[in-house]
């Protein structure tokens, strides 16, 4: 073994990597072109289940739109669809109207506790494993990886000079990236109009504007975030790395090389003891296996979107070199300072952040889930005139005006019976209907209609400025639907 | 002071060579991928002020730069508006020469006119019947079931179009005599027949001997136009004296005051103001207000106040 050949060793078989990293703050400079980084694949059991992750991820994103949820000949067949122009958002059995929005509010409060929630126990496995930018990122470098090879290849590749075989590999990419993206676009669409139909008329022009522009942002966004830009994203563009540094604590599990376990490193030859220096033989594995260009030995660092990519690339070495896996680990800041000052580790999950996040998360999800089992398909709302308050008759009756709005929910047109209920006798007209003995209101399916009724108080009846009433609306199925409303008869108080 | 900027150790990062109290400015460098957005911006805002209105005030282009696209806020709310105008003239064509129950039989087209009345009655009516037609002292309340002149649709529609005591040939017209300013009767005269208008009104505020001779000078003057048990009479614009609304007030002071001078309000034609569907809006919309009378029960007498 020569001395420049063990210069390029860490240990015995395990070359060192030159991978540098470009984005620790001594490198980083901003006016600084982007400097690419070249992730190294690696294999693991990390790897394994990012790769699960985004097929089902992705799987989920494109599939969706194309299934299908029969729900009667007034409304669209879409399992999941956000109908902007019907105003309602349908998602298998649950059709939002634009009144009961909280719902949406409500699922986007229960995703933000569950990122807390989450990011207090195992940090950022939001950004580690789920988020679209990194689920997207790591399917380009997957391609890339096909075209160019993997990261030395790669490296190679970009400085060789223009040739046939480096045309058409950076081609071959570029154009799979461009049908990843125009997909990623494509399938967007699909969510705000009918996936089928969108499809057959996409390509003839049939389509509405609205439609071509949302691919055509997508498209360029999905190509441009996640094929030029990438760590540049996480870094300077997302909120999130900024949060997190509140949301995490010494007790969070976050990937961290154990520098207890760690230090001093260096290169290890076959012979040497392990007595009196650490595990980390300073292959840079990790900084090259890193997509974003760091180097977690040097401890958390906002860059850092949390992949464990580094853990598998460790991992593997350690195995090499006949060391315990785990110098790279899911570990907590505490467990780490223990280590150093030679404590066993200990686990605290459950602590006071835990428990508020997962509280509030019951707590909003026990709210929503009872206001969506108990939301009606029938609703009311009444509102009474008030310009003018109410209208002296001839014979000295009171008569007080009403709009009620009656929501019919159902997919079957229905006809509802009107009641009213109170102390003192009132009696009902409803503007343009029939003069029968019940009051009849014809609703569409799944459609509002407004109805404006005149209540007349007799004048031996009234008594006190006010008269409170029950308003009743009743379907042939027998469902109810009640509103309160109040009678004003102009006398004195 | 050296002329070699200052380094930040923490950072690496130069300091602008500002200080406040100890604490220094690093004059950290944007992204680079920002700057791009920059140029991009100033590039698009270039292309911008060249393709729309952009410099105001400059000589020989009307006060301002027109753009090559030639857009302007102007023309496209005058296109909007047509567009809006487009929209409606369906409606407003098959409003014209419509009857109440063609209105009436269509949802669309009912709730339509009574959206387009209201919008009327607020540009045209509600100076004197007020914003929601409850009317005020001289101007009848739209929402009641006390008509002057009727309150079957026709009758609405017909008032509307040649108004009451108006310049127009058709127009309805009656006349209550002014008893007190033109001396027909004495104040003594006036003041029996108020205490007997009173009293036919259900009130209490009067002088029952007074109330009876009032009743003789009523059978002589009044009878004509408000009819023998003073329950007025529609085709002459008469109002019922025996109910409990008073255009004109319901005190006794009130009554008498009128009879003194004799009310003639007046009520414009809006026959050559306003065009026929919004004549037939606005009477579909006043019918609506919750007074209407269905033509079938008028004959009843049901509106005959």
């Amino acid at each position: 073994m020569n001395e420049h050949a063990d210069h390029h060793m860490a240990a015995p078989g395990i070359r060192r990597s030159k991978a540098k990293a470009v984005n620790d703050p001594e490198h980083r400079e901003l006016y600084k072109k982007r400097e690419p980084i070249y992730p190294k694949l690696v294999h693991g059991k990390f790897r394994f289940a990012k790769w699960i992750i985004l097929a089902l991820t992705l799987g989920v994103y494109y599939f969706v739109p194309f299934l299908r949820w029969p729900r009667g000949l007034d409304s669209p067949d879409q399992a999941v669809l956000i109908d902007f122009a019907g105003r309602r958002f349908y998602f298998f059995w649950i059709e939002i109207w634009p009144q009961e929005i909280y719902f949406v509010t409500g699922l986007l409060i229960m995703a933000a506790l569950a990122l807390f929630l989450a990011s207090a126990l195992f940090g950022r496995v939001w950004c580690g494993y789920a988020c679209p930018q990194t689920v997207w990122t790591d399917l380009f470098i997957a391609v890339e990886r096909i075209f160019e090879g993997d990261r030395n290849a790669r490296i190679k590749l970009d400085r060789a000079p223009w040739s046939f075989n480096k045309a058409w590999r950076k081609i071959g990419k570029h154009v799979i990236w461009l049908i990843i993206a125009a997909a990623t676009g494509g399938a967007w669409i699909l969510y705000f109009h009918d996936a089928f139909d969108v499809l057959s008329h996409f390509f003839t022009g049939g389509s509405p504007m609205s439609a071509y522009l949302f691919f055509g942002i997508l498209t360029f966004t999905t190509y441009t975030l996640a094929g030029t830009m990438r760590e540049q994203v996480c870094i300077y563009m997302c909120p999130w790395p900024r949060i997190q540094a509140a949301m995490t604590d010494m007790e969070a599990l976050n990937v961290a090389y154990r520098v207890d376990r760690g230090e001093p490193r260096g290169p290890h030859k076959k012979a040497d003891t392990w007595d009196g220096r650490g595990d980390c033989i300073d292959c840079k594995a990790c900084v090259a296996a890193c997509p974003m260009g760091i180097d977690i030995r040097q401890g958390s660092q906002l860059e850092c979107i949390q992949c464990a990519l580094c853990i598998d690339a460790c991992d593997d070495i350690m195995k090499k070199v006949d060391r315990p896996t785990g110098l790279i680990a899911y570990e907590t800041d505490e467990n780490i300072h223990r280590g150093q000052i030679g404590e066993p580790p200990r686990y605290k999950l459950i602590r006071p952040r835990v428990i508020f996040y997962a509280a509030a998360l019951a707590i909003v999800s026990a709210v929503m889930l009872v206001a969506l089992t108990s939301r009606t398909v029938l609703d009311l709302n009444i509102q009474r005139d008030r310009n003018p308050n109410f209208v002296q008759l001839a014979d000295g009756s009171v008569r007080n005006g009403y709009t009620l709005t009656v929501i019919n929910k159902t997919h079957d047109p229905q006809t509802y019976r009107l009641e009213i209920e109170g102390d003192v006798p009132v009696s009902v007209r409803l503007l343009n209907g029939d003069s029968t003995d019940t009051i009849d209101l014809p609703v569409a399916p799944v459609s509002t209609r407004d109805f404006r009724v005149f209540l007349t108080i007799p004048p031996e009846a009234i008594t006190r400025p006010g008269e409170t009433l029950e308003f009743r609306i009743i379907a042939e199925s027998g469902d109810v639907a009640t509103a309160r409303g109040v009678l004003q008869t102009g006398a004195e108080r | 002071m050296s002329d070699r900027p200052e380094i930040d150790e923490e950072t690496g990062t130069e300091t602008t060579g500002h200080e406040w109290d100890g604490i220094k400015e690093l004059d950290t460098p944007l992204p680079r991928w920002w700057l791009y957005v920059f140029y991009a911006c100033v590039a698009y805002s270039v292309i911008y002020m060249i393709l729309m209105p952009a410099w105001p005030a400059l000589p020989g282009f009307q006060g301002f730069t027109p753009g090559l696209v030639g857009n302007s806020e102007r023309a496209n709310v005058a296109v909007a508006m047509s567009d809006l105008q487009d929209s409606r003239s369906e409606f407003y064509a098959r409003l014209d020469g419509a009857s109440i129950s063609d209105i009436q039989a269509d949802d669309d087209l009912f709730n339509f006119t009574l959206a387009a009345g209201r919008s009327a009655f607020g540009d045209n009516c509600a100076t004197c019947h007020g914003s929601g037609a409850q009317g005020a002292n001289g101007y009848p309340n739209l929402n009641d079931d006390v008509w002057l002149w009727g309150g079957t649709y026709d009758d609405i529609h017909t008032t509307l179009e040649y108004g009451i005591r108006a310049e127009h040939p058709d127009t309805r017209f009656s006349q209550m005599p002014a008893y007190g300013r033109d001396e027909l009767l004495t104040r003594t005269e006036i003041r029996e027949l108020r205490d007997f208008v009173v009293r036919i009104s259900g009130g209490s505020a009067f002088d029952a001997a007074a109330a009876s001779r009032g009743a003789a000078i009523f059978d002589m003057q009044c009878t004509s136009c408000h009819g023998a048990n003073g329950q007025g009479d529609q085709t002459q614009g008469a109002p019922n004296l025996t109910d409990r609304e008073w255009l004109y007030g319901g005190s006794p002071e009130q009554i008498e005051a009128s009879i003194y001078r004799g009310p003639a309000g007046v009520m414009p034609a809006w026959d050559e103001r306003l065009d026929n569907a919004t004549i037939a809006a606005l009477s579909t919309y006043v019918f609506s207000l919750g007074g209407g009378v269905e033509a079938d029960t008028a004959e009843n007498g049901a509106g005959g106040q």
